[in-house]
Formats: structure tokens, C-alpha cells, sequence
């Protein structure tokens, strides 16, 4: 499943077991129960969504998750609860161990114009994996934006009553049903490039999973 | 094609129903080539088996009304809207074509009341009418995602409850309506000030569509949680669940 699996065990094993690994453990194990939790949440949304299109098309069924509305709302309703913990697990880790102000600080607009630059003429380094490039800073920062934004515009339209004056920020409940989407739409821009970049820099994925 | 609200097609109202309808084969609940296979895919591993997911999920959605449960206020009310902010033409819903919705005789129309009450008359409809009156415009919400705003008059569900003896310490009141359709809600959602029986819409004796002679209004609930052509109505201690909920969606469905 995961290329460069076999290179892995060897490397493993002679790196010295004193070295510090790339990601420490609480990032890698929230990573991947975000990954599982937001494929879930993008699936069953997809298919509410098509109960009540916002425009013109709809998700193919194949793709979606729930077999009907109500169990999408199922899905959606039990993988939100995974996705807020984690979530909030994963915020509050990173802000109090500095993790996001080591990694993910600070964000110039001529680092991310150097690096797309580099990367565009496939000269961006990846030697060292525990420094993200501009790009990486800004996509991920932008990840974890959108990731606050789905969040509150999903309670906003969930709990419209309860929590009016979130919905309220949100400007409204119908405005907040489109932020809701946009988020979305956000989250999938963004994972396909992410998925993408992890798959063509193997030991990136490989750091995610063993932690070196 | 013209948006009566946004995200819903004025056509399509009508065949919304069949649409989210649950499959006629429901073991495709969880198939399709997305769920076991991304799950699968990521666990590396094929532990989901549909059963016991749907199982788990249902354990969830009953976690979910607890959660909701424990969200719910008594006094804080839904947001209220001017004249101006009504849908106009309000959307028909349910899981029938309009022509097929009930055609209840007003003149030999009585709601029957049962369960943990005192006195179990029933009432005509203009001993309904004669009840204090209220109005309110408000957001109705639909489980697909659309949203209409509507204006509800008739009698507080909570001073009638009161009236009729009720025991409110008990968990539920069930509705029954003419079509068939049922319907448990939990008291203190019942006893919610702008919980109302509702004999007018727009100020106009409910028409058919919007289910005369009587709907329950709950605007901190749901649409399928909003009961048209209501014809019984008991206060027990047992859930006797309803139409859709019965099939899967959320119990206690509220906003
Ligand atoms: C399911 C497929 C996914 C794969 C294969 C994947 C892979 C990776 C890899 C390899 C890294 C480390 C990258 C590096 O060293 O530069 C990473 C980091 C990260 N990923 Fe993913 N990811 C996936 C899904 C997601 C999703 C769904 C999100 C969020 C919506 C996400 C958000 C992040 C973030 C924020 C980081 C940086 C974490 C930190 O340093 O604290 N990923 N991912």
C-alpha cells in the first residue's frame, strides 16, 4: 500500500533509536485519525449535499457515503464527534508544545514565492523533513483554518436555534450552509495536492507513519 | 431552472421524498464503492462489517439525542422574522404528492388525547379554535438542508397540556396523524413556549398542504419532526418512535 515500505524496516532499524523523530507521536496518531475522520465527514456530506444541491450538479453515488440521507446523517454525526476531539487534541498539542510557531511560523509572501519558484523548477530540497518549506507553511496553516471554519459552520447549521449567534456570524443560516461548503471544497483542494506531494516524497510519508 | 430558495428546485420539492428514501435494498446503507472500500483502504485491514457498523452508528444517533437533549433550553427561543422574510410560496413537503396528501373533514374532525392526562375528551375543531391564540414567523428547517420561513398561528401546545390535566413529568408526547404518520417528542420540548398546534398558516386556516386542520410548529426541531394532519395526541412514558425515525433518521432531530 505505501511506497517505500520495504526500504522502511532497514532504515528503521540502523537509525540510532536516540535520534529525535520528525513528528513526534501525538502529531502522527491525530494525523491519521483526522485523515480517516475527514474522508468519512466528505463522504457522508457529499451525499446530504445532494439531498438539497447548493448548484448545479450533484455527487456521483459511488462516491459518496451513506447509501441514503439518513445514513450519511449517521455517519456525518458520529464522524464529527472523532474529528472535533482529535481536532482540538491536535490544536491544543500543537499551540502548547510551540510546535505550530517552530513549524508552521513565520508565513512571508517572498518565502512562498521562492519556493513555488523552486518547486516549479524542481529545485525545492527535501533533504531535511523536519522543516517545512513556505508552501508547505502556508498550506498547512490554511488546512488547519479550514479545518476551525468547517467545524463552527457545521455546528452554525446544525444547531441554527441553540446556537444562533454562531449561525449568526456565519451570516445566517443559509449563508452558512455555502461557508460550510467552501470549507469543504477547501479541505479537498487541498488534500489532493497534499496526497499528491506525500506520494511523489515517499519518506515524507513514511516520516508520517514511523516518525522518522 | 428558477430557485424558489436557495439549494432548493421548486420541482424537485415534490420528488424529494422519493429521493431520500431509503434504499429499497437496505443492505446498500453502507455499501457503495466509497465507505468499505476507503475504510478498508486506510484500517489496511477489512474489520467493517456492515452490521455492526450500522449497529454502532445507531448507538451514535442515540448519543447524538442525549447530546441534543442536554443542548436544548426551554427559554431561548428560535429567531423570529418581519412579514417580509416569509417564503413565498411556501414549499410542500412530504413523502407524497401533494394531491395524495390526507383531505381531513374539518366539520367531523376531533383530536383525540390520551395517555397521562386527566381529561381525555376530545376536541372539535372550533373548541381548538376557541384556545388562546398565538402567532409566530419562523425559520423551518428541513433534515435535506433547505430552510422556508413561515408564519404559524394557533394555541401553545404548553397551555393546552396544562389544561387537559397533562402529567409534563412524563418523558414524551406521541402524535398520530391522519396519513398514518407518527411522531414521539421529549416533554421538554413539548412544553417550549413556541411550541404550538397550529390552526392557521399566514393568518389563513391551514390549507391542506400545510396540514389541516392541525400541525405541530416546533421550530427548535426539524421538519420531519413537525407532525401535519395530526388527529391523536397521547403523554407517555414510552417512546413509540415515528415514521422517519423508525428508518433511521435522528430521534430527537433538533436545531
Ligand atoms: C489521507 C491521505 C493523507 C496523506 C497520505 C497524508 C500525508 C501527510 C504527510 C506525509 C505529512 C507530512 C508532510 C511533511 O512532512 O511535509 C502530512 C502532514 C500534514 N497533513 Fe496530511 N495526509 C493525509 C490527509 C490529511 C488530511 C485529510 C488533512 C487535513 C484535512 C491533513 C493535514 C495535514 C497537516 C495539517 C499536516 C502537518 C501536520 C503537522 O506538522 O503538525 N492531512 N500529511
Amino acid at each position: 500500500m505505501m511506497p517505500g515500505q520495504g526500504a522502511m524496516t532497514a532504515e528503521t532499524i540502523a537509525a540510532p533509536s536516540a535520534e529525535k523523530a520528525i513528528h513526534p507521536v501525538w502529531v502522527r496518531v491525530t494525523h491519521w485519525i483526522n485523515a480517516i475522520a475527514i474522508l468519512v465527514m466528505i463522504g457522508s456530506g457529499w451525499q446530504i449535499y445532494n439531498a438539497s444541491p447548493l448548484f448545479d450538479f450533484t455527487f456521483a453515488k459511488s462516491i459518496t457515503l451513506g447509501g441514503w440521507l439518513g445514513g450519511a446523517i449517521q455517519w456525518h454525526f458520529a464522524a464529527m464527534w472523532v474529528l472535533m476531539v482529535n481536532g482540538l487534541v491536535y490544536l491544543t498539542l500543537g499551540f502548547a508544545t510551540g510546535r505550530f510557531r517552530r513549524k508552521l511560523w513565520p508565513i512571508t509572501p517572498s518565502a512562498v514565492l521562492a519556493d513555488v519558484k523552486a518547486a516549479l523548477t524542481f529545485k525545492l530540497a527535501h533533504d531535511d523533513l523536519s522543516h517545512y518549506n513556505a508552501v508547505q507553511k502556508l498550506l498547512y496553516s490554511g488546512v488547519i483554518l479550514s479545518g476551525i471554519i468547517v467545524v463552527l459552520s457545521g455546528l452554525a447549521i446544525w444547531k441554527p436555534v441553540q446556537f444562533q449567534e454562531l449561525t449568526t456570524l456565519f451570516g445566517g443560516y443559509n449563508f452558512a450552509r455555502y461557508v460550510h461548503f467552501f470549507a469543504m471544497a477547501a479541505i479537498v483542494g487541498f488534500l489532493v495536492v497534499h496526497v499528491a506531494l506525500a506520494l511523489l516524497v515517499p519518506k515524507s510519508l513514511r516520516a508520517m507513519v514511523t516518525g522518522r | 431552472m428558477r430557485k424558489l430558495i436557495p439549494g432548493v428546485d421548486s420541482q424537485l420539492l415534490i420528488k424529494d421524498a422519493a429521493k431520500v428514501m431509503p434504499d429499497p435494498m437496505r443492505r446498500t446503507f453502507l455499501r457503495g464503492a466509497f465507505s468499505l472500500g476507503a475504510l478498508t483502504f486506510l484500517t489496511g485491514c477489512d474489520i467493517i462489517d456492515s452490521d455492526a457498523a450500522e449497529g454502532v452508528l445507531r448507538k451514535i444517533s442515540e448519543f447524538n439525542d442525549g447530546a441534543q437533549a442536554a443542548l436544548f433550553s426551554s427559554t431561548k427561543l428560535a429567531p423570529v422574522y418581519p412579514e417580509s422574510a416569509i417564503t413565498r410560496p411556501f414549499p410542500f413537503n412530504a413523502y407524497y404528492d401533494e394531491d395524495d396528501a390526507p383531505n381531513v373533514d374539518g366539520a367531523a374532525y376531533k383530536l383525540a388525547v390520551g395517555g397521562l392526562v386527566d381529561n381525555k375528551k376530545s376536541w372539535t375543531l372550533d373548541e381548538l379554535y376557541a384556545l388562546p391564540q398565538v402567532s409566530q414567523i419562523t425559520r423551518h428547517v428541513c433534515v435535506e438542508g433547505w430552510s422556508a420561513i413561515g408564519s404559524w398561528q394557533g394555541a401553545q401546545l404548553s397551555e393546552f397540556l396544562k389544561r387537559i390535566g397533562a402529567d409534563t413529568r412524563a418523558k414524551y408526547v406521541w402524535f398520530k396523524c391522519a396519513e398514518g404518520y407518527t411522531n414521539t417528542i421529549d416533554m421538554p420540548t413539548a412544553m417550549h413556549p413556541q411550541t404550538q398546534m397550529t390552526f392557521r398558516f399566514d393568518n389563513k386556516i391551514l390549507p391542506r398542504a400545510y396540514g389541516f386542520p392541525m400541525k405541530i410548529r416546533m421550530p427548535t426541531k426539524l421538519g420531519y419532526k413537525n407532525p401535519k394532519y395530526v388527529v391523536a395526541m397521547e403523554v407517555t412514558n414510552t417512546d413509540r418512535g415515528g415514521y422517519w425515525e423508525d428508518q433511521g433518521y435522528n430521534w430527537f432531530g433538533g436545531q
